[in-house]
C-alpha cells in the first residue's frame, strides 16, 4: 500500500487530531476566565475568592487514576473467583482501588474543579419573639384549667407506675442470687484432669501445678477449676483450722481469681530455696499474687480476698477427692459474697 | 456546548424540576450546595470517625450473615489442623469458619476489627480537638454531650464485638467484665446475673443477647446520635479558627459543591482504602491461635484492644482495697478501676463546660475557636487530666514492659501508684508555662496581618508590592481575634 495515498484510517486519525486540537484551543480560551481578586483587595476583610483552574494535566491524571482504580477493582473480582482464600491479595486489590479512587477525588477536588473561598453569615439562632410566642402558645393550652396541681400530680404518678410496669419484666432475665454461691465441689467429689482422668495423689509432683476439674460434673461451671500443687513441709504454714486440708502436702485452691474472675495460670516455684521467693500463684490478668503455702494469702496485686482453698483427702485407692465443699465463695467479690472467717 | 453536555444539562434540569414539584427541594439543595466548611486539618478527625462507622456497618453486615450466637458445645472438624477434634462453642466455630473457610471472610473480619480501632481512635482525637480549642462552648455544648455519649457507646460496642468471638482471649475479657459488673455496690449480683442469665459464663440466652446488642441496639443508637450530631452541626455551622475576615458571626471556607464534596468523598475512600489494606496485610486478632474459652483456662500476656487499655490499667494499679461493713462487701475491688474510674473520667468531661462557665462567667455564644496557647489554664488542666488517663492506660502494658525490658513488674506498679498523682501536676505547670511563652513569642500569629506593603522608589514614589520582599510578617501586637474581652479565663 502506498504511503502517500490517504487511507480511511489515516483520514480518521487526522480528523481526530483536529478535533482534539480544537478542544484544546477551546479549553485554553475558557481557562482565561479564571477570576482572582484584583490587587489590592477592595476590602482586606473579605477573603472570598473563586478560581477556575482549567488544568488539563490534572484532568488527565484524574482520568488515569480512575482507570487504574478500575483495574484494581476488577482484579478483586478476578481474585475472588480465582484465588478465593487469599486475604492479602484481596486486601491489596480492594484497598488499592479505594485509595486510587480517593486520590482521583482529591486531585479533582483540589486541581480540576473551581476553587472557592466563600463567606456565609451564621444564623443568630436565638429569636426572643419566637421563643416568647412558643411559651405563650404552650401555656395557652392550659387556659380554663383550675386544678393543675392535681392533674400534673396524677399524671406523674401514672407515668411512674407505667415505667415501673414496663421495667418489671427485666427482673425475669436473671435467676435468683443463690446460684452465685454454687460450686460443683462437695465432700467426696473426685479430682480429674481436663480429659476426665482421675488424679492419684502420686501424680502431683513438687514444682509444677495441675488443673483439676470435678468428676461427672459440669466443667464449664465457674467454680469447677482447681489449682493443685504439692509443697514440701517447709513451705506449708496453714492456719490451725486447715491443718488437715493438705494430705501429703497436696493443696487445692479455686482457679478463679477472687479479684475479677480470670483463671490463674502462673505458678512460681523456688529454683534455689535459700535465695528464691516462696511458691506463689499469679493471675495473668491483673497480677494478684497468692501464697499456696499460707492458705492463699494475697501478697501483691488488687484482689481484696485470699484465694479460696478446698480441703482435700486421699481415698483408699490413692485418688484425690474433695474433703468438703468450699468454705467461702469463689470468684469475684460482690455485695453478698461469703468471705472466709479470718 | 456539545451534544453530551446538552443531554446531561437536560437531565439535570428535569431531575431538579421533578424534585421541586414534589417536595420543593430546590431551596434546600441550593443551601446544601453552598454550605461552607472551614478548612483545617483537625476538622477531618470527626469525618474519619464517620467514615470508619460506614466501613463498620458494611463489613458488619457481611459478618452477621455467618455468625452463630450460641454457646452449645460442638466439636471442631474444620480446615484448621491444630484445633481438630477440639471441643468449643458454636459461636467460636462459626467465627473460625468465617475466617478460614469463607472467601473474603477473614478480610472482612480484619477490616471490621481495624475499623473499630480506628473509629474509636478518631473519636478520641476529635474529642481532644474539641476540648483544647473550646469548641464545646455554647451553642455546641449539647452536641459535645452527644459526642461523649457516642464515645461511651463505641467503647462498649467494640468490647462486645470482640467478645462475641468466644475465643480464649475474649472469654477472659468477659470474665473480667462479669467481675466488674458484680462489683457494683448493692445491685452488682442482680445486675451480673441479669445480664449473663445466671452465674458466669452465663446461660444459653447470653450469646443472642450479646449479639443483638452488638448488631442492632448500639449501632441503631449510634446511627440516631450521628444523625443528630450532623444535623446540629449543619444548623449551627462549623466553628472556625480566627483568621482574616473570620468573625464570630460568619463562617469562611470552601463551599460543599464541588470542591469540598470531592475532597470529603476522597477522604472517605481513603479511610476505607487504608482500612482494607490494614485488614488485608496486617493480621489482627488471630483467633485460631488462642483456642476456645473455658472458665478454667487463661493465657499469659493477654492484652485487650487499645480502647480497653485504660480500664485494665486502672484494675492493675488499684491497691487491694475492699470495703467490708458488717459482713457485706460494700465496695468490691474491681469497682474502683472498672466502674468508678471511667465514670469519673466521663463525669469530668460531661461537667467540664459547666465548670468552665462557672469560673469564667462566660455564657455567650462562641463560634470562633481558641488556640490552646491562648487559654493556658484550660490547656494545662486538659493536658494534666489527659496525662492522668494516659498514665493509667500505659499501666495496662506494664506486664509487656516487664516481659520486653525486664523492668520489675511490682516496682513499676509501686512507682506508678505515686507517679499517677505527681506527673499530672508537673504536666500542668509545664504545659501552662509552654502556652504562656508560646503566646509571648508571637510564633504563628493567629491572623495574617492586614495592610499594604509599599516600597519607596528612587523618585520618592510609593510602589505597592504583593508581599514583603523578605517574606517577614510583623508580630501580632493587638489582642487576637476571638478572645473574650473582660474576664479572662486564666486570670
Amino acid at each position: 500500500m502506498s504511503s502517500d495515498e490517504p487511507t480511511p484510517v489515516s483520514r480518521f486519525a487526522k480528523a481526530l487530531g483536529v478535533l482534539v486540537a480544537l478542544c484544546a484551543v477551546r479549553r485554553a480560551a475558557t481557562s482565561r476566565r479564571s477570576v482572582r481578586p484584583p490587587f489590592p483587595p477592595e476590602s482586606s476583610l473579605d477573603p472570598s475568592e473563586r478560581t477556575v483552574p482549567a488544568n488539563r494535566r490534572a484532568e488527565t491524571l484524574v482520568g488515569a487514576l480512575l482507570l487504574v482504580a478500575a483495574v484494581f477493582a476488577f482484579a478483586f473480582t478476578v481474585l475472588y473467583v480465582a484465588l478465593s482464600g487469599n486475604t492479602q491479595l484481596l486486601g491489596i486489590a480492594m484497598g488499592g482501588a479505594l485509595l486510587l479512587l480517593a486520590a482521583a477525588c482529591i486531585v479533582a477536588g483540589k486541581f480540576v474543579v473551581p476553587q472557592e473561598t466563600h463567606v456565609e453569615e451564621r444564623d443568630p439562632l436565638l429569636d426572643e419573639e419566637q421563643t416568647e410566642e412558643v411559651v405563650k402558645m404552650i401555656e395557652g393550652g392550659g387556659d380554663g384549667i383550675s386544678r393543675r396541681v392535681l392533674l400534673a400530680g396524677a399524671g406523674g404518678v401514672a407515668g411512674a407506675a407505667l415505667v415501673t410496669a414496663a421495667a418489671a419484666p427485666l427482673a425475669s432475665l436473671g435467676p435468683t442470687l443463690g446460684a452465685l454461691h454454687y460450686t460443683p465441689w462437695a465432700r467426696g467429689v473426685r479430682l480429674v484432669d481436663d480429659a476426665a482422668r482421675p488424679y492419684l495423689a502420686g501424680d502431683i509432683q513438687i514444682g509444677s501445678f495441675y488443673t483439676a476439674l470435678p468428676e461427672d460434673r459440669d466443667p464449664e461451671s465457674f467454680g469447677a477449676g482447681l489449682l493443685v500443687v504439692r509443697l514440701p513441709a517447709q513451705f506449708i504454714h496453714l492456719p490451725a483450722a486447715r491443718r488437715d486440708w493438705a494430705p501429703y502436702g497436696i493443696l487445692a485452691y479455686s482457679k478463679i481469681c477472687p479479684h475479677a474472675g480470670c483463671a490463674i495460670s502462673l505458678y512460681r516455684y523456688p529454683t534455689y530455696a535459700p535465695t528464691s521467693q516462696v511458691p506463689a500463684f499469679t493471675c495473668p490478668c491483673h497480677y494478684s499474687t497468692f501464697l499456696p503455702g499460707e492458705g492463699g494469702r494475697l501478697i501483691f496485686g488488687p484482689a481484696g480476698r485470699a484465694l479460696p482453698q478446698l480441703p482435700l483427702m486421699v481415698d483408699g485407692d490413692g485418688y484425690l477427692r474433695a474433703a468438703a465443699g468450699f468454705h467461702e465463695d469463689i470468684g469475684p467479690s460482690w455485695w453478698g459474697v461469703h468471705r472466709a472467717q479470718s | 456546548m456539545n451534544l453530551i453536555d446538552r443531554y446531561v444539562h437536560r437531565r439535570f434540569v428535569r431531575a431538579s424540576r421533578a424534585a421541586e414539584q414534589r417536595v420543593g427541594l430546590a431551596a434546600g439543595i441550593k443551601w446544601a450546595l453552598r454550605y461552607v466548611f472551614p478548612d483545617h486539618w483537625s476538622f477531618l478527625l470527626g469525618e474519619i470517625a464517620l467514615y470508619s462507622f460506614i466501613v463498620l456497618v458494611g463489613t458488619g453486615i457481611f459478618l452477621t450473615l455467618y455468625y452463630i450466637p450460641s454457646d452449645s458445645q460442638v466439636v471442631y472438624h474444620g480446615s484448621y489442623a491444630l484445633l481438630q477434634g477440639e471441643q468449643m462453642s458454636e459461636a467460636y466455630r462459626s467465627v473460625l469458619n468465617l475466617s478460614l473457610a469463607v472467601p473474603a471472610g477473614l478480610l472482612s473480619r480484619q477490616v471490621h476489627h481495624w475499623a473499630a480501632d480506628v473509629f474509636i481512635a478518631s473519636i478520641v482525637l476529635h474529642l481532644m480537638r474539641i476540648s483544647f480549642t473550646g469548641a464545646y462552648r455554647k451553642p455546641r455544648d449539647v452536641n459535645y454531650f452527644i459526642g461523649l455519649t457516642m464515645l461511651m457507646l463505641a467503647v462498649l460496642e467494640g468490647f462486645i464485638g470482640y467478645s462475641l468471638v468466644d475465643d480464649l482471649l475474649s472469654g477472659m475479657g468477659l470474665a473480667i467484665a462479669y467481675g466488674v459488673a458484680l462489683s457494683i455496690p448493692g445491685i452488682g449480683g442482680q445486675l451480673a446475673s441479669l445480664v449473663w442469665g445466671g452465674p458466669f459464663p452465663g446461660n444459653s440466652t447470653f450469646w443472642p443477647r450479646l449479639e443483638i446488642i452488638h448488631v442492632l441496639i448500639i449501632p441503631a443508637a449510634l446511627a440516631v446520635l450521628i444523625t443528630l450530631h450532623l444535623a446540629m452541626i449543619m444548623r449551627q455551622h462549623h466553628s472556625q479558627f480566627p483568621g482574616p475576615g473570620r468573625r464570630e458571626r460568619n463562617v469562611v471556607g470552601t463551599p460543599m459543591w464541588p470542591a469540598y464534596a470531592l475532597r470529603s468523598i476522597g477522604l472517605m475512600l481513603a479511610v476505607a482504602g487504608v482500612l482494607f489494606l490494614l485488614g488485608g496485610l496486617i493480621q489482627i486478632n488471630p483467633i485460631w491461635q488462642w483456642g476456645p474459652f473455658h472458665p478454667y483456662l487463661s493465657e499469659n500476656g493477654a492484652q485487650p484492644d487499645w480502647y480497653i487499655g485504660w480500664l485494665i490499667g486502672a484494675l492493675r494499679l488499684m491497691p487491694n482495697w475492699e470495703l467490708v461493713i458488717a459482713g457485706r462487701t460494700v465496695i468490691p475491688n474491681p469497682f474502683w478501676g472498672g466502674v468508678a474510674f471511667p465514670l469519673f473520667v466521663f463525669a469530668v468531661l460531661f461537667l467540664w463546660p459547666a465548670i468552665e462557665r462557672k469560673f469564667t462567667g462566660d455564657r455567650r455564644r462562641h463560634d470562633l475557636l481558641d488556640r490552646p496557647r491562648d487559654r493556658p489554664i484550660r490547656t494545662a488542666l486538659g493536658a494534666a487530666f489527659l496525662s492522668w488517663v494516659v498514665i493509667v492506660f500505659a499501666v495496662g502494658s506494664t506486664d509487656r514492659i516487664f516481659y520486653r525490658l525486664g523492668i520489675n513488674y511490682t516496682l513499676q506498679i509501686h512507682v506508678w501508684r505515686v507517679g499517677i498523682w505527681v506527673l499530672p501536676i508537673l504536666i500542668f505547670f509545664i504545659s501552662g508555662s509552654a502556652c504562656r511563652s508560646l503566646r509571648r513569642s508571637g510564633m504563628h500569629p493567629l491572623r495574617a496581618w492586614q495592610g499594604l506593603v509599599v516600597q519607596r522608589g528612587a523618585d520618592d514614589s510609593l510602589e505597592m508590592l504583593a508581599a514583603s520582599p523578605d517574606g517577614a510578617e510583623p508580630p501580632v501586637t493587638e489582642q487576637p481575634v476571638g478572645t473574650i474581652p473582660g474576664r479572662e479565663f486564666e486570670e
